[in-house]
């Protein structure tokens, strides 16, 4: 909660920051959702100019005082709430951190946490937050694209998101024809960045020893994703979790 | 193996084992065992990243113009290095030079990221292994004002404003969300501070939360936006009008003062608060000799800041180059990254095959074929390693050598050879400190070492920033407004098979981008990260890497809270998203420790 003065007085829809935040990495398949739901919806709708959308990227604390600015916030990314992939769930306020630390979920979100918990002791955490998150179909595939599950999910969050900031009395605009988004260079936007992308073939791309259950022989050599390996085998089969703690 | 020497080290895994997995904070995978002998000294220690990283792959066929912005994505932290070394890897193959305004440029975005991730770094990475936050609650305010004000005259000082911070930090700690503060082990002997040192700096990692967010703007200004600065090959992506009012993306004389008043109040808290806490923490860990690992025998910087424009001999770059090697200090060789006898990466023990395994590859020649395979003395299975078996195949990192020599990068190599090449810049500030705490030389060659250097450094940066702050402003008096060149844009103008480095001096450390461009496309990419030279497992000729010969030799003062690996790894400043991205399984970010 906040506890700094000014933010004392009731929320102005008209002046006060709010912050539209996509977190994740664009380069590792599903874990780019969140980057992917801030690009589409700085393409299709016009936000107004005390809205900030960002692609956060895996920046952890550094995202700190982009956060610590805003008053309200609205934060879309990957998130592993154990439901079945492409599940949409939205999580509010005190129960983001919180739901982190009962179970897995995003691939940053020790680096989120970290930033929200950095926020309440700075007393400067946003009053009013919302996370919009999809289950992972996979996040171990680097340089792959996301998923067609996830992919078919990115208008539903960004409505979701849309309507948020409607609730909070701010001016959402509808575009009438898509622009580009300015969130990052050109090359990195969602077309021509899988267009872009070389084939498995060409481009080994699996994960880590965590995931190595998936992994079967590529070009003959390395280990690769095994075809029908289930999204539970990689969540549970990662070693160094798996002893106890102290 | 029972017994090996290497590198004046002797190797012994018979004693008790000890896995500590994940080491870093954020950004990252890293394990870590060692075996400690009765006295719980660490006498082989083993380092293992744990994640694959394939960015290399993901660039095949790309535009090289392009590049910088998926290497930016590399890391989550240091972005815009990657960028940096990227653009000047294209800009070398095609031969593109860049203007003045636009080398000034990028060393401001550059100085400016040294400072703010020094500064994150040693308060909100690494303070923790050295400050004991719970006992900061037992603190007298009174008596942390009259440590902190003889430390300094930063005013934020009086009994009652450490009275509120103790306040504030006993809410946190009462509400039970120790979020951040859940790595430590609090009340381990280790912590050498007393109660009023720990509230003083409690207070300053909080300050330094907040100021944080003061630095990051000239990324904004210059960059376009933060995080992620836009980056261009031949230039800088912005467009400079001193008269313009407003003008959009266009940067006029109201942001440049605003880029003048951050470095100034940069300058003052790496003075007055960064640096007396430095000193004042050392001070009391001056007996704590450890962690030095092979920082007097090998060091290595690829140097960076280059005070003329395309000029990225020795001679011009600001921030020291070269490499030491077998501890001959008098001696600092020039390094050539474009030489296939001095940089090569080898496999022996890292999970990629080669035709080769005895000999490395230079990056040109690099290969990044994964071959994931344990070694017959591994416990446990393949997706549950116990132990990993260090005589075989045990890291996704590669093993760069220099010349075959494991060479240390970072900030304290960059102050060794500065020191050695006898810079005034960089040897008195390193033997001011070392006779405030009344230590020798020799003493730099440690863990504090590498963090007293990252902190001289953070100063060193902040107070470069201000001298090429008033370059830039002479150039723009002097009419002189060119950002970019942009004759060399058009790939037509292009050769048809060209090859390239860039390079730069990330905050961990050296950073080497190797590019081949095949018909106006990326054919080979590959990028030797700081984090892989310490990170690097052992090599063919049994050699280990820093990380490994940082932590040997070290007590632990509880087996079970392994504090003074994390306090040595930290100093480092690891980072292996590099290597990929954190993967945290159920909202923890504690270390996993087993000891068996």
């Amino acid at each position: 909660m906040r506890t700094d003065p000014q933010a004392l007085s009731p929320f102005d829809p008209h002046s006060d920051p709010v912050l539209v935040l996509g977190i994740g990495n664009l380069l590792w398949a599903d874990e780019g959702f969140g980057v992917r739901c801030a690009e589409t919806l700085g393409r299709t709708h016009v936000l107004p100019g005390t809205v900030t959308l960002m692609d956060g990227g895996t920046q952890g604390l550094y995202l700190l005082p982009h956060v610590t600015a805003a008053r309200r916030m609205v934060l879309f990314d990957a998130v592993d709430y154990g439901l079945p992939p492409g599940s949409v769930h939205v999580v509010e306020d005190g129960d983001i951190p919180r739901f982190t630390g009962a179970k897995k979920m995003s691939l940053h979100q020790t680096g989120f946490q970290e930033v929200l918990a950095a926020a309440t002791l700075l007393g400067r955490l946003p009053e009013k937050m919302v996370l919009i998150g999809v289950q992972p179909v996979d996040m171990s595939d680097y340089g792959g694209p996301l998923h067609d599950t996830l992919k078919a999910r990115v208008p539903e969050a960004v409505a979701l998101g849309v309507a948020r900031l409607r609730d909070w009395g701010l001016s959402v605009g509808v575009r009438a024809g898509e622009v580009s988004a300015d969130l990052f260079d050109p090359s990195l936007a969602h077309e021509p960045f899988e267009a872009g992308r070389p084939s498995a073939d060409e481009a080994c791309r699996f994960g880590d020893t965590r995931v190595l259950a998936r992994m079967s022989p590529c070009s003959g050599r390395g280990p690769g994703p095994s075809p029908g390996a289930g999204v539970g085998a990689k969540y549970d089969d990662r070693a160094p979790h798996t002893r106890e703690r102290i | 193996m029972t017994r090996h020497e290497t590198q004046g080290f002797t190797l012994d895994d018979t004693g008790r084992r000890i896995v500590v997995d994940p080491v870093t904070r954020i950004e990252g995978y890293m394990r870590v065992e060692v075996n400690v002998d009765e006295n719980n000294v660490i006498r082989n220690a083993v380092s293992t990243g744990t994640l694959w990283r394939g960015l290399e792959v993901i660039l095949k066929g790309r535009d090289p113009r392009d590049a910088w912005a998926f290497t930016q994505r590399i890391c989550g932290v240091c972005t815009g290095t990657h960028a940096l070394a990227s653009v000047r890897a294209v800009e070398n193959a095609l031969g593109i030079t860049i203007p003045d305004n636009a080398n000034i440029i990028r060393n401001l975005m550059q100085l400016c990221l040294q400072v703010h991730d020094h500064l994150v770094h040693f308060y909100h990475l690494h303070a923790l292994d050295w400050v004991d936050v719970v006992s900061a609650l037992d603190a007298d305010p009174r008596t942390t004002s009259e440590l902190a004000q003889s430390l300094s005259d930063w005013p934020l000082s009086s009994p009652g404003y450490f009275r509120d911070i103790q306040n504030r930090l006993k809410a946190f700690v009462a509400s039970g969300q120790l979020g951040l503060f859940t790595n430590g082990y609090w009340g381990n002997p280790a912590y050498r501070l007393p109660a009023d040192a720990n509230l003083m700096a409690v207070a300053h990692y909080l300050e330094a939360l907040d100021f944080q967010k003061e630095i990051v703007k000239i990324h904004t200004v210059f960059g376009g936006k933060n995080p992620h600065p836009n980056w261009l090959v031949g230039g800088v992506p912005c467009a400079i009008n001193l008269d313009g009012v407003g003008a959009v993306g266009a940067v006029n004389m109201e942001r440049l003062n605003l880029v003048k008043s951050i470095i100034e109040r940069t300058i003052e808290f790496v003075d007055k608060v960064y640096i007396p806490d430095l000193t004042a923490i050392a001070g009391f860990y001056r007996d704590w000799q450890y962690g030095g690992g092979i920082s007097s025998q090998c060091l290595l910087a690829y140097g960076d800041i280059p005070v003329r424009a395309n000029d990225y001999g020795p001679d011009s770059l600001l921030m020291p180059h070269g490499a030491i090697i077998n501890g001959d200090l008098s001696t600092v060789h020039d390094v050539d990254l474009s030489d296939p006898e001095q940089i090569q990466e080898f496999v022996s023990h890292s999970w990629y095959t080669y035709p080769d395994e005895t000999r490395g590859l230079h990056p040109w020649d690099g290969l990044t074929e994964p071959d994931f395979q344990l070694g017959p003395n591994t416990k446990g299975t393949r997706t549950k390693i116990e132990q990993i078996d260090e005589n075989a195949k045990y890291s996704w990192i590669k093993s760069p050598r220099w010349r075959g020599h494991p060479m240390e990068v970072g900030p304290l190599a960059r102050f060794v050879i500065g020191h050695v090449r006898g810079n005034p810049e960089f040897k008195e500030p390193v033997d001011r400190l070392l006779r405030t705490l009344d230590l020798p030389l020799e003493a730099i060659f440690s863990t504090l070492g590498r963090t007293a250097a990252r902190g001289l450094e953070a100063s060193w940066a902040a107070h470069k920033m201000a001298w090429f702050f008033d370059r830039l402003i002479s150039n723009l008096k002097a009419g002189d407004t060119a950002t970019a060149n942009t004759e060399r844009w058009d790939p037509a103008t292009w050769p048809d098979d060209v090859k390239g480095y860039g390079f730069t001096e990330a905050p961990r450390g050296a950073l080497g981008h190797w590019i081949h461009i095949r018909d106006r496309k990326i054919e080979n990419y590959q990028a030797v990260v700081p984090t892989t030279w310490n990170g690097s497992p052992r090599d063919p000729q049994g050699q280990i890497g820093p990380f490994e010969a940082a932590l040997m030799n070290t007590p632990l003062a509880k087996a079970d809270e392994p504090l003074e690996i994390l306090r040595t790894l930290h100093s480092f400043d690891p980072c292996l998203a590099c290597s990929s991205h954190v993967l945290s399984p159920d909202g923890q970010e504690m270390a996993t420790v087993t000891v068996r």
